[in-house]
């Protein structure tokens, strides 16, 4: 059998070394490499570079080795990243499609307003994790957590999926307070227990069901398939299933200053 | 938060403010005017053969008025007179009947609408007078074109070919130093956004998306548009962001410093749903702050992001409401990496905004802008952002007396929407304009053909532009830049010594 470029290193994998890069060179190199075709980019010595992945927009395979640096895969559009370390702040920010993969800890605001793709997280993530994360027909963000956030956890959700707690230890609770503060859109299950006064006011708690059983599964499966564990084990939960209480938490905050206007500011509707 | 919902059957104490005044001997029963008011305030009395009126519900917007084919209609105050107090004004008496009524914030659209000092009319502009000549712009070339972005330390020439060596940060040329201000779909029609795009084509100069998105057919006015990234990130996506001539970075407006947005659920209609990227009916919540940005150095990094994620095509500018110390927050701004920055006055305008805030936080544009054009100055990085200030404009002398302060450029909101029949009723938040202007009612926004709307407000900025040559004729200078920062062309009156200090201007006949 013939094999084509048979004794040529395959031009779909192509390595990076990124010591004493700066982000600027770092990104103008992936771009190129991106353009030329490569599939899959092993980065190496990544020493707190930002904005990973941030200009791509093909399905490109990057793997990162070493600590990226802020907003990695900011506003990205289609890559997969795999970072075989910790991430820090600003991971997944406005992220419209794509999926990046953590082998450890994460920084605050992961996901912020993020639109699509995937984010699994080994460990722990930091404050305000999917605040604002919104969903829009088919594009529905998704965030996995194996162990647990900080306060804010999905402050002001309008849509999407946080998942957190994985791989919690038993009779530990989740600690983060204000979770879901100002949610109207969007559900966070949280394995293991958390306090009710942790709780955002416009948050309530769902039963779960066969829909929602699904995709734990699915969310779980595939958390297993890159960091391993006992799927069984830590689909048997518990699970609390948060939800807005309110679609629109803020309706009857206002008063109008046309008397014309009264019937345009509406009850608030309950969900 | 009080939540108390408004009982229909409470009697209300509040007496009408304005009144349609019908003159029966001219009124021909035709109920133009009652298909015209889209606030239920007036309706045919088939009994008496009459148009009856609620006055109740009455805006001021002066739709009936002017679409009255006899001419019938005059709106008139019809306020009650109060027992005269300088204290406690009608205003004030009748906004807390309106919060003791509902337990809500008092929410108010348009600019503040409050006698603030206007410094534009306290600043004189000069004119050439026998030591030099003055200009005429009719005869003469007189060049008011504007490049925005971040201009070089120093410019380096290559002596051999002539040709410019050193490499110069994106720069995007308008035509007239006049732009449209951020104006989200959802906030006004879809109509009139795209009268917007048209109007900054056909003038050669950018209009502003605001933060909610961009609509796919007005993508092919990418070259004029200005696209914004807030705290909502509504409809931000590769896409919109590549379309973009600038990205701006939303921190404040004007009409409400440091507080977020909340479009109603009514208002986020199947269209607004598209663009803003959300699902329909629900509320449109904007935070107030960016929550990746909560010091300089974040918003240095999101500065970064957004020129990363554009590849360094676009200057990228920041807007930030004139608050209390700008100036240090423009020098930030500056060093963080924005090659534009946009302020907005006291008196600059919302769709929605809570009356408190609106009225009474911030500071004039014209001390922001002064303040923060020379503290730039001081700190030798004026060249590396362009300035551009908003708030209030009303005339094109508002806007020459802006530059000869200091600005770049200016953007002007409520004119354009004046120049297409919006009277500064403040009842945008209802989502209800009779003009179509602020609105998404499909039946409203029809009344807004963007063919026609884009040239009354392209004829604005022609008319504008042309007064701006006259008044720099008259100066006996012929380029806008010449004009920039050249505060010696101001004097003011009526100023004390500190406010003509601030200012950087002398008092008239010094």
């Amino acid at each position: 059998m013939i094999r084509v470029n048979e004794h040529k290193p395959s031009t779909a994998t192509v390595r990076l070394d990124a010591a004493g890069l700066h982000y600027k060179e770092l990104n103008a190199r992936l771009r190129s490499a991106v353009t030329a075709g490569a599939q899959r980019i092993e980065l190496v010595n990544v020493h707190g570079q930002r904005y990973i992945g941030t200009d791509l927009d093909s399905p490109v395979e990057i793997h990162i080795h070493g600590t990226p640096g802020n907003d990695l895969g900011a506003f990205m559009d289609g890559p997969r990243i795999i970072v075989h370390s910790h991430a820090q702040d600003g991971c997944g920010n406005t992220m419209n499609k794509g999926e990046i993969v953590i082998h450890g800890h994460a920084g605050d605001i992961l996901g912020l307003s993020a639109r699509g793709g995937r984010i699994f997280v080994r460990d722990n993530v930091g404050y305000r994790t999917g605040i604002h994360m919104k969903q829009y027909q088919e594009t529905r963000p998704i965030v996995v957590v194996g162990g647990t956030a900080q306060d804010f956890l999905g402050e002001y959700m309008a849509g999407g999926v946080l998942l957190l707690g994985l791989t919690l230890p038993e009779g530990e609770t989740h600690k983060a307070r204000f979770i879901g503060t100002g949610m109207h859109g969007g559900v966070i299950y949280l394995r293991g227990s958390v306090e009710s006064h942790h709780l955002g006011k416009e948050v309530g708690v769902a039963d779960i069901e066969a829909a929602d059983a699904d995709l734990l599964s699915e969310m779980v499966g595939q958390y297993v398939a890159y960091f391993g564990g006992d799927a069984e084990a830590i689909l048997r939960g518990p699970f609390t299933k948060l939800v807005p209480l309110y679609l629109r938490p803020y309706g009857p905050l206002y008063a109008p200053t046309h008397r014309g206007a009264q019937g345009v500011v509406r009850r608030m509707e309950r969900r | 938060m009080i939540i108390t919902s408004h009982n229909e059957q409470t009697k209300s104490y509040l007496k009408p403010r304005f009144r349609a005044d019908i003159v029966d001997g001219l009124c021909i029963r035709c109920g133009c005017c009652v298909e015209q008011c889209s606030f239920d305030s007036l309706y045919f009395d088939a009994q008496h053969q009459r148009i009856g009126t609620l006055d109740e519900n009455c805006v001021a917007c002066h739709r009936c008025a002017v679409f009255c084919p006899t001419q019938a209609i005059t709106i008139r105050q019809a306020s009650s007179e109060y027992k005269h107090n300088e204290h406690w004004r009608p205003e004030m008496i009748e906004d807390i009947i309106r919060q003791s009524e509902t337990g809500g914030v008092l929410i108010t659209g348009m600019g503040a609408d409050k006698a603030w000092t206007c410094y534009w009319d306290k600043l004189c502009l000069n004119a050439s007078q026998v030591t030099n000549p003055s200009i005429d712009p009719l005869r003469e070339p007189m060049e008011l074109q504007t490049f925005l972005g971040r201009k070089p330390d120093r410019v380096e020439i290559d002596p051999r070919t002539m040709e410019l060596k050193t490499t110069l940060a994106p720069q995007v040329r308008i035509e007239t130093p006049l732009m449209f201000s951020a104006m989200s779909y959802g906030a006004i029609s879809l109509n009139v956004h795209e009268a917007l795009a048209r109007a900054a084509s056909m003038s050669g100069t950018l209009y502003n998306t605001g933060e909610g998105g961009l609509h796919p057919k007005l993508y092919k006015y990418g070259p004029h548009t200005i696209v914004q990234v807030a705290s909502g990130r509504f409809g931000v996506h590769p896409a919109y962001l590549d379309v973009g001539r600038i990205v701006e970075i939303k921190i404040g407006q004007g009409a409400k410093p440091g507080v977020g947005g909340h479009l109603p659920g009514e208002k986020v209609s199947a269209t607004v749903a598209t663009t803003r990227m959300i699902p329909q009916g629900t509320d449109a919540l904007s935070p107030a702050p960016q929550h990746d940005i909560y010091s300089i150095e974040d918003l240095s990094q999101l500065i970064h992001a957004l020129k990363e994620a554009t590849n360094y095509t676009k200057p990228i500018s920041v807007k930030i409401a004139a608050v209390h110390n700008s100036a240090a927050i423009a020098s930030g701004i500056a060093r963080a990496g924005a090659d534009m920055i946009a302020i907005d006055g006291i008196r600059g305008s919302t769709g929605a905004a809570p009356k408190s805030i609106r009225d009474n936080v911030g500071i004039p544009i014209e001390m922001a802008l002064a303040s923060v054009d020379s503290r730039l100055r001081a700190e030798g990085i004026r060249n590396q952002v362009s300035l551009v200030v908003a708030g209030g404009f009303r005339t094109s002398a508002d806007v020459a007396k802006a530059i000869a302060l200091g600005a770049d450029a200016v953007y002007i909101g409520t004119a354009a929407l004046i120049s297409i029949g919006c009277t500064v009723c403040q009842a945008c938040y209802t989502g209800r304009c009779a003009w179509g202007i602020t609105t998404t009612d499909d039946k409203l926004t029809k009344r807004q053909n963007p063919e026609i709307a884009a040239q009354r407000m392209s004829n604005l900025l022609h008319s504008w532009s042309h007064e701006l040559k006259e008044m720099l004729g008259a100066m006996g200078i012929n380029s806008i830049e010449s004009l920039r920062g050249n505060r010696l062309h101001l004097r003011g009156v009526g100023l004390t010594r500190a406010e003509a200090d601030i200012l950087g201007v002398r008092l008239a006949g010094e």
